[in-house]
């Protein structure tokens, strides 16, 4: 049988049909207060914002703000449980402690799913298979070293710094303060934990869970708010070390406002990264990468694979593969299992992409979205690929934080490596194809703290992960994880 | 207008990462199929089947029987299709070709010294024209696996190209045994050479060999074939075989085939199941659907 178009028909002759995660099960209280000293308490100027749903718009609940009295006196109980508690503790001990906190959140692995899915837009698929078991691991893997320190840095004698300061991002609430929290614990630190206005609630709930725990009270506070909580933490005298995951913009006025002080600092910022797809890769297995790679979370991952390079012989074959596998990802309802990309996290970020979808059709960039129906409420953004474009444009130079792919074509392994390169940023890079003695080539040449072959976007808690250049310094997770937490 | 189409390089066929398969093929088992898509996916899937028994000990009567269950899949309920085909080997032919008549439902017949294809060319070309005249409607083909997995892919093409030949009007499937390839890129390998030596249906197993059809083995068929068809315009069907017995499995092949594939080949004009202990699975959720319980296994035919 011939036809003289060829196409591939993706639409709804034989559909799924919804199949919802039930949040019923979930109890949300109608105001969270801040976690300090092992007790939630009020703000003391008795401020509150509201989280929502961004796929509803809804509201979910309210959330303190903390100012700087607040963070005053989560420093203090900090500072104390440090002095008199936490450093004092037999290091297995506190490893018990980390175990018991990672239990519990595998124990109660569904409710964290959805609260994660409800307050950020992430589709359940990945909060319930990805982040919240990754959490969970995270702790476990890092209750192991807690007695083992002088074994991971051998003849050296490993102290902890006392009270850090930790301010997360909304794209992983969860797994976010996972990784800043279980290493600090681990090495014998106290933390102050902020996460993102927009997303606190799964960080609260761990609150809960480190309560339960009998974890001593002060070693872990979390206090919430916005970017003015989050000076307040960096600025304090009595904090040892700042650890920030978040924009490049917030990075830089960090370690300004630390110059000239003792703390330390790790910062895990923005990202650009290449993902590079050579004439003799498994072509369908790359095009899988190239869309978990920018379409993951809704393309809110620092580490995105947000710039495609194809090796220009076999450019058309993945461009067109990748627009089929486009048309079958099914956006929406995050709370549906069958959904793979969910909402935009806040009416907020949905502009910023908005704004760089406009900047590169002005640019001249070849634009395709796929032609999947988007929900009347909520913040959704189509699947969408910038196609011919180069390095001088800014959708290529400036990160979006969505899910937007720009696409370029290269034609030899010199001209890819000194473009993927050529960008302020270097957290992360992925490379494809089948010549193993190629991928060791690029991995030694690419300006990127993760380089993924035949893979992309893989989280293990074994692996230290952060950034080149722009994109941070310090590592978190693995060994190297332990260290920014340490005076060696 | 017949367009000329070139013969690759089948040295060059495309690689395959085993790893990134298998991601992309859990994400199908993912997908949520219920209430009214169940049903409507678990009949597609009825129609789907071809009804086999390749066995040493079949006879006229067993035959007979299998054919009038592949008409009358279960009674009891209301508006079941048939299945797509009956396989069974050349000898009886004529014997199912008799009992289905004008039933819709087609007769498959294997052939080329099924299953270890360990004969000469002349053997097996008797052995399809045999089946052809007795009025077969498909062929269902094994490759000489030994030659393949020497490198003499030209031998292959040859032997396919020429069985396609013997096969005059009927429809022909070529078994791979992907059970003894071994790797991916061999199941790609072998793809490309049967749909450029003209193979109708690219199918997985004989059922003789474990491990039979996978989802990750068929999932890189399915994407030969999509590749085939964006090169040359010709669709060509899919048919795992063996080793999917549960209505589960058979829905998860299915959203498989409608992500990779689309619409166009879900039908069983392009798929086919090669089952069946599947059948009575699928009819026991069907039953449950329209009952609202389960039944025993001894309400659904053995035939």
């Amino acid at each position: 049988m011939r036809k003289k178009k060829q196409s591939l028909d993706f639409t709804s002759k034989w559909g799924y049909e919804p199949a919802p995660e039930n949040s019923d099960h979930i109890q949300l209280k109608k105001k969270y207060e801040l976690f300090i000293d092992g007790k939630f308490v009020k703000p003391t100027k008795g401020k509150y914002f509201d989280t929502i749903n961004p796929a509803t718009e809804q509201k979910l609940a309210e959330i303190a703000e903390a100012d700087e009295s607040d963070v005053n006196k989560a420093v203090k109980a900090a500072r104390n449980s440090y002095e008199n508690v936490w450093s004092k503790m037999p290091a297995a001990e506190r490893g018990k402690y980390i175990f018991r906190i990672a239990r519990m959140i595998q124990e109660r692995a569904r409710e964290f799913a959805v609260i994660e899915t409800l307050d950020g837009g992430k589709p359940i698929r990945e909060s319930r298979d990805i982040d919240i078991p990754l959490a969970a691991n995270y702790f476990f893997y890092y209750a192991g070293w807690a007695d083992k320190l002088a074994y991971a840095f051998p003849n050296r004698n490993p102290k902890p710094l006392g009270v850090a300061g930790q301010i997360i991002p909304w794209n992983f609430p969860l797994l976010m303060a996972a990784w800043k929290i279980a290493p600090a614990l681990a090495t014998g630190n106290t933390v102050i934990l902020k996460p993102a206005e927009t997303t606190s609630l799964t960080a609260l709930k761990l609150a809960e869970i480190i309560a339960d725990s009998g974890l001593p009270p002060g070693v872990v506070n979390i206090i919430t708010g916005g970017g003015k909580t989050g000076a307040a933490i960096v600025n304090h005298k009595d904090i040892n070390k700042i650890a920030f995951t978040g924009s490049t913009d917030v990075g830089k006025l960090i370690q300004h406002s630390l110059a000239n002080t003792n703390k330390k600092l790790t910062l895990e910022l923005g990202g650009k990264a290449a993902n590079i797809i050579f004439d003799d890769a498994p072509l369908d297995q790359a095009v899988e990468g190239i869309v978990n790679g920018i379409f993951f979370n809704q393309g809110h991952v620092c580490c995105a694979g947000s710039r495609l390079f194809i090796q220009e012989n076999v450019a058309n074959i993945v461009i067109q593969k990748l627009k089929d596998r486009m048309e079958t990802l099914i956006v929406g309802d995050p709370m549906d299992k069958n959904t793979d990309i969910g909402a935009i996290n806040s009416k907020q970020q949905l502009e910023t992409i908005q704004k760089y979808i406009s900047i590169g059709k002005k640019e001249g960039a070849d634009f395709y979205q796929s032609s999947c129906a988007l929900p009347k409420k909520g913040y959704f953004c189509k699947p969408t690929l910038f196609l011919n474009t180069s390095q001088s444009h800014r959708i290529v130079q400036e990160e979006i934080f969505g899910p937007v792919l720009t696409i370029q074509t290269f034609r030899t392994v010199e001209e890819v490596i000194e473009k993927a390169n050529n960008i302020p940023y270097g957290l992360s890079a992925g490379v494809w194809t089948d010549k193993g003695s190629r991928i060791f080539n690029m991995t030694s040449k690419l300006r990127a703290g993760v380089v993924w072959a035949n893979t992309y976007n893989k989280f293990d808690p074994t692996s230290p992960f952060g950034g080149y250049k722009e994109s941070g310094f310090g590592r978190e997770g693995g060994l190297h994880g332990l260290q920014p937490y340490l005076s060696l | 207008m017949k367009s000329i189409i070139s013969i690759p390089d089948f040295s060059k066929s495309p690689a395959i990462d085993q790893v990134g398969v298998e991601e992309r093929v859990a994400r199908f088992t993912t997908r949520s199929i219920k209430k009214a898509s169940k049903v409507q996916g678990l009949k597609m899937a009825l129609n789907m089947i071809d009804l086999t028994t390749l066995e040493g000990k079949d006879t006229e009567g067993k035959v007979k029987q299998m054919c009038y269950k592949a008409v009358h899949l279960h009674d009891a309920l209301p508006d079941l299709p048939s299945v797509a085909a009956v396989c069974v080997y050349p000898t009886m032919v004529r014997t199912a070709k008799q009992a289905l008549q004008n039933s819709g439902v087609k007769v498959a017949s294997v052939s080329t010294a099924f299953p270890s294809g360990q004969s000469t060319r002349k053997v097996k070309l008797l052995d399809t024209t045999f089946a052809v005249e007795n009025g077969a409607d498909e062929i269902d083909m094994v490759i000489s696996r030994g030659e393949f997995l020497k490198g003499n892919y030209n031998f292959i093409f040859d032997e396919i190209a020429a069985i396609k030949e013997a096969c005059g009007a009927a429809r022909l499937k070529v078994i791979f045994e992907t059970g003894e390839l071994s790797t991916l890129d061999n199941v790609r390998r072998a793809s490309d050479i049967a749909m450029y030596a003209g193979a109708d249906f690219i199918k997985t197993s004989t059922g003789k060999i474990s491990p039979a059809a996978t989802m990750p083995v068929s999932l890189v068929m399915l994407e030969a074939i999509r590749d085939y068809y964006y090169k040359t315009g010709i669709m060509v069907g899919m048919k795992p075989a063996g080793g999917i017995s549960t209505a589960k499995l058979a829905l998860h092949y299915l959203v498989m085939v409608k992500e990779t594939l689309g619409n166009g080949w879900l039908s069983n004009h392009w798929f086919r199941f090669g089952a069946s202990s599947l059948v009575n699975d699928i009819l026991m959720q069907l039953a449950k659907e329209a009952t609202g319980v389960y039944q025993g296994a001894e309400y659904f035919s053995k035939d």
